[in-house]
């Protein structure tokens, strides 16, 4: 017993005799200390966490082989072997960095973020809903940003003097044709996609990744949202018109559904709001949407979109070749879009993202002289008989995409693919006297691309790429190479550097061409230099951008333009400043663009390299948000300016060749616009039903805005091309109505 | 003698195996008299943190010290005045705590925490991530009160919750005071299981009461 005894005393005790301690300084490999690092004996309790200057120090009584784990987020941890003997242990140790996201630098030249969740974003979802000269477009919030111009004469972006066709739009990885309603003479059409469909946007002004192609200067990159938050049911009533829709989160909150109705009728509008145009068919668009989200069990998504709209315009305005005769404009358009993609992961840090998708359009465009009366003109002048026609579009797309893509060490990455694009797109073009012209083109667009992510260090990243394509439209490989790199240079500034190769093929309504085109092409160089913390963002950018290949066309055969040569070329350079502060004024966020643009070109039917009329040299915008909180109410105010803008008469002389006959430049453009926001169920926690109510005005102080000039067949008369109405009021309220859960949730996890 | 031997053998494991849940208690008692005043100097906070983190490992079936670690990561959170860093601290935290959970599911206190967490992320930009974190911290609160219908902390997270809410946001004292005397009623009859489980937010109760006269 008394053996047993002692036994117990001597297990018990032993530990307590002989404790020896354990001693260093942990440091990053550039010897700097580290604060807060936890030094452990694995299995025991014993350890300490480095002080400010590094050193940590403890005691312990285990004896032998131990193993040391020394750990700190955002370094690679370290567990060393130890043997613990009769003497103290002295250990320094050095650990490296990891390279995460949060602290990798962002390779951003050339590009533009929206996004709540990462890093390097300039704006947030919110923000292009919530900019007022921007009108809830998913594209027109971009118009505040540097690099783009103030067109409003139709539709699109025009990015450092680019055309809007070298601007693609790209959804989920594929590509979106008639991503805008179709066009009408004169005024810009909006986007058909709710700006809510989308999660992050990328818009790039140059330079993008070699796994986007067809676009000589710029690439909008929309991402669908994951699943939403909770089962949502959301009407909106407006002066345009009202819509509603549901979506559905599933139990376990795996899978989601969704489906909206919109019915957009702009009689009210355009009775309060006198126009300039005379509609005998008020802009009418009826549209429905679906979608599906499925979270596979590798944490991956399936997402389905499909939409299908239908719309009409029509109207009168006056015909520029008479005093009394009027033009007569309609447009009937029915277009549908599905998209299906599967993104996951496949093992081995393989990840797979794949898509098809498949669209139609079809544009049924009617011209009509009419008299005094409104009634179709007939006379025997072919200048007026050959504005009767009819033009029917037709046209078909498919894409089916698959990218791969392995995580390396860190964050470093390859990715590769490949993508193939068919388009059939069919016109039938009616004369007056029935003579019927119809054109088919089919093209089958093949690309494969491969790109790399190399994180040297959290300073020094690089991305690599290229890109191969194949149209049977032009029936010639192109490879087009792509670079980017970023080098962090302060804690919160870095410097980036874009080199890349673009081609493009010619726009549709220039096909079909001449027999021998090539593609065109773009080269870009772009530096940016760029600070940004959570309240301040500063950019700047100095870009230039060689064209070459452009396509030159000619009118000489059939009648109308085709794509003729590859002669043209042309170039742009300049420099951009974007300086966002959401600190300085309380509840007060705004930012400020400013672009200048110097570029010239000779393409389609220009007779020499000019600067082309969508190209303005100086363009400036100042986006003002103020939040008042007791008022729960949002005060936006947008103020865009843009230097005359360059017109031109170009006819062909007598020798039949081009040549401008006149030549002018637009006043100054400058428009202020304004919108509120009012949520009177902001903040509170139980509320059901979530309002947010719109005011907006477009030109608030009814500034003159001539977009351009458009001449008369023979030259005498110019008359400017101004917008619709001098502004526009929207007033709107769109209700969420939160089909709340929670207490399920709850209940069924006990 | 070979029963004596037996017995001995027996009293030996049991004594050591008391001995081992005795200096499982002795640490966390001192490390939880460290928290306490860790809270007059946050840097320490995180030295608590690793020390709880380091039992934990070692025990690997005590939901406790992770508990308390992810308290420690989540509070200093709260503290840390770079908004760049906050998500950080909320991160480490959530990994923490869902330690624990594993090992204590439906756990009223652990709720408490992933409540914390949810608005410690909402902190960083309430605006922006209202929706998202505001919605998750309330859940969770609402679980820690089905959970146990006697723990105070849920009430006392409520109601400080809504004590720096604006007014014009359903938030301030007059909101805010129903619920923390809740807490404070509950605070007068709740018993912790034993002295080394959660037993937090009384004094703050008060205070916050306090403050609301």
């Amino acid at each position: 017993m008394k053996t047993a005894l002692s036994v117990i005393f001597f297990f018990h005790f032993l530990p307590l005799t002989a404790q020896i301690s354990i001693s260093g300084r942990v440091t990053d490999n550039k010897n700097k200390a580290l604060r807060g690092v936890s030094v452990a004996l694995k299995n025991t309790y014993d350890g300490a966490t480095t002080d400010s200057t590094g050193h940590y120090s403890f005691s312990t009584d285990e004896k032998g082989e131990q193993q040391l784990e020394v750990t700190i987020s955002g370094y690679y941890a370290i567990s060393q072997k130890i043997v613990l003997g009769d003497s103290p242990v002295t250990l320094n140790l050095s650990m490296k960095e990891q390279i995460t996201e949060l602290k990798a630098v962002v390779i951003s030249a050339g590009s533009f973020e929206a996004s709540d969740k990462n890093k390097g974003a300039v704006l947030s979802d919110i923000d292009i809903v919530t900019t007022p000269s921007a009108n809830g477009d998913v594209t027109s919030a971009f118009k505040s940003l540097p690099g783009t111009q103030q067109v409003g004469e139709s539709e699109g972006l025009f990015v450092r003097g680019g055309t809007a066709t070298e601007s693609k739009i790209f959804m989920d990885g594929n590509l979106v044709n008639n991503f805008f309603f179709s066009s009408t003479p004169g005024m810009a059409t909006r986007g058909r996609f709710n700006p809510f469909l989308f999660k992050g946007t990328i818009f790039s002004t140059g330079g993008y990744s070699a796994l986007y192609g067809q676009a000589l200067s710029s690439a909008l990159i929309l991402e669908s949202k994951d699943l939403p938050e909770k089962t949502e049911a959301d009407l909106g009533i407006s002066v345009v018109g009202v819509g509603g829709g549901i979506q559905h989160l599933s139990k376990d909150k795996k899978s989601s559904w969704g489906v909206s109705v919109n019915y957009t009728n702009l009689w009210l509008a355009f009775n309060v709001i006198k126009q300039k145009q005379d509609f005998f068919q008020v802009p009418l668009a009826k549209q429905a949407d679906a979608n599906f989200r499925i979270k596979t069990k590798n944490g991956g998504f399936i997402k389905y979109y499909g939409y299908i709209s239908t719309n009409k315009t029509g109207f009168r305005s006056p015909d520029i070749d008479s005093a009394i005769l009027k033009d007569a404009f309609s447009i009937n358009n029915i277009n549908t879009y599905q998209n299906i993609s599967w993104k996951d992961r496949i093992g081995n840090g393989w990840k797979i993202n794949t898509g098809i998708s498949f669209s139609t359009n079809k544009d049924d465009i009617v011209n009509e002289i009419q008299d005094a009366d409104n009634g179709k003109f007939t006379g025997t002048n072919p200048l007026f008989n050959y504005k009767n026609f009819n033009l029917l579009n037709k046209a078909r797309y498919a894409q089916a995409r698959v990218v791969f893509e392995k995580k390396l060490f860190g964050l470093n990455a390859i990715r590769f693919g490949t993508d193939y694009f068919y388009s059939n797109e069919k016109s039938t073009y009616t004369l007056y006297d029935g003579t019927k012209f119809t054109q088919q083109v089919n093209d089958h667009l093949l690309a494969a691309f491969a790109e790399t992510d190399i994180y040297v260090t959290n300073n020094l990243a690089a991305k690599i790429g290229s890109r191969l394509e194949h149209s049977t439209i032009i029936d010639k490989w192109n490879i087009a190479p792509r670079i980017s790199l970023a080098y962090k240079v302060g804690a919160n500034s870095q410097a980036s550097f874009a080199y890349g190769i673009f081609y493009q093929n010619p726009e549709r309504k220039y096909l079909p061409g001449l027999a021998g085109l090539d593609y065109s092409r773009a080269s870009h160089y772009i530096f940016q230099y760029s600070k940004q913390t959570k309240n301040y963002t500063l950019r700047t950018e100095l870009f230039y951008k060689k064209y070459s290949n452009l396509y030159k066309t000619d009118s000489s055969i059939g009648g109308r333009e085709i794509a003729a040569n590859n002669n043209g070329y042309g170039d742009a350079r300049g420099i951009e400043f974007f300086w966002r502060d959401k600190k300085t004024i309380k509840n007060v966020d705004y930012w400020l663009s400013y672009s200048y643009l110097n570029t010239k070109r000779d393409f389609l039917n220009y007779p020499t390299a000019i600067q082309p009329s969508f190209a303005a040299t100086h363009t400036a915008a100042f986006v003002f948000k103020r939040f008042f909180l007791p008022l729960k109410t949002q005060f936006n105010l947008s103020y865009n300016f843009a230097t005359g803008r360059p017109y031109y008469r170009i006819a062909k002389n007598a020798s039949d060749k081009y040549m401008i006959t006149d030549a002018g430049k637009t006043i100054n453009y400058n428009s202020m616009s304004f919108s509120v926001n009012w949520l009177p169920n902001i903040g509170k926690k139980d509320a059901r039903t979530f309002a947010v109510w719109v005011l907006g005005v477009t030109n608030v102080l009814g500034q003159n805005i001539i977009y351009n000039y458009n001449y008369s067949y023979e030259g005498s008369r110019k008359e400017a091309v101004t917008p619709p109405s001098k502004r526009f009021v929207f007033i709107g309220c769109f209700l969420s109505f939160g089909m709340d859960r929670t207490q399920d949730a709850i209940n069924n996890n006990l | 003698m070979k029963k004596l031997f037996i017995s001995a053998f027996v009293l030996l494991t049991a004594v050591a195996s008391f001995a081992q849940s005795e200096k499982f208690t002795a640490a966390m008692k001192k490390n939880l008299a460290a928290m306490d005043s860790s809270f007059k100097n946050p840097p320490d906070i995180l030295n608590v943190a690793n020390n709880f983190e380091r039992i934990a490992n070692a025990e690997k079936n005590q939901w406790l010290p992770y508990y308390y670690a992810a308290f420690c990561q989540v509070n200093y959170g709260f503290m840390e005045q770079d908004k760049d860093k906050i998500d950080g601290y909320a991160d480490k935290a959530t990994e923490l705590i869902a330690k624990a959970d594993s090992l204590s599911p439906n756990n009223s206190e652990i709720s408490c925490i992933k409540s914390m967490i949810a608005s410690c992320h909402m902190m960083v930009n309430p605006m922006q991530r209202w929706q998202e974190y505001g919605q998750e911290s309330n859940s969770n609160m609402e679980a820690a009160m089905q959970q146990d219908a006697t723990n105070p902390r849920p009430y006392f997270l409520k109601g400080q919750g809504l004590k720096y809410t604006p007014e014009q946001f359903g938030g301030g004292c007059k909101t805010a005071k129903p619920q923390l005397q809740t807490a404070l009623d509950k605070y007068a009859t709740f018993k912790p299981a034993n002295d080394i489980s959660p037993n937090w937010g009384k004094e703050r109760t008060e205070s916050l009461i306090k403050d609301c006269k």
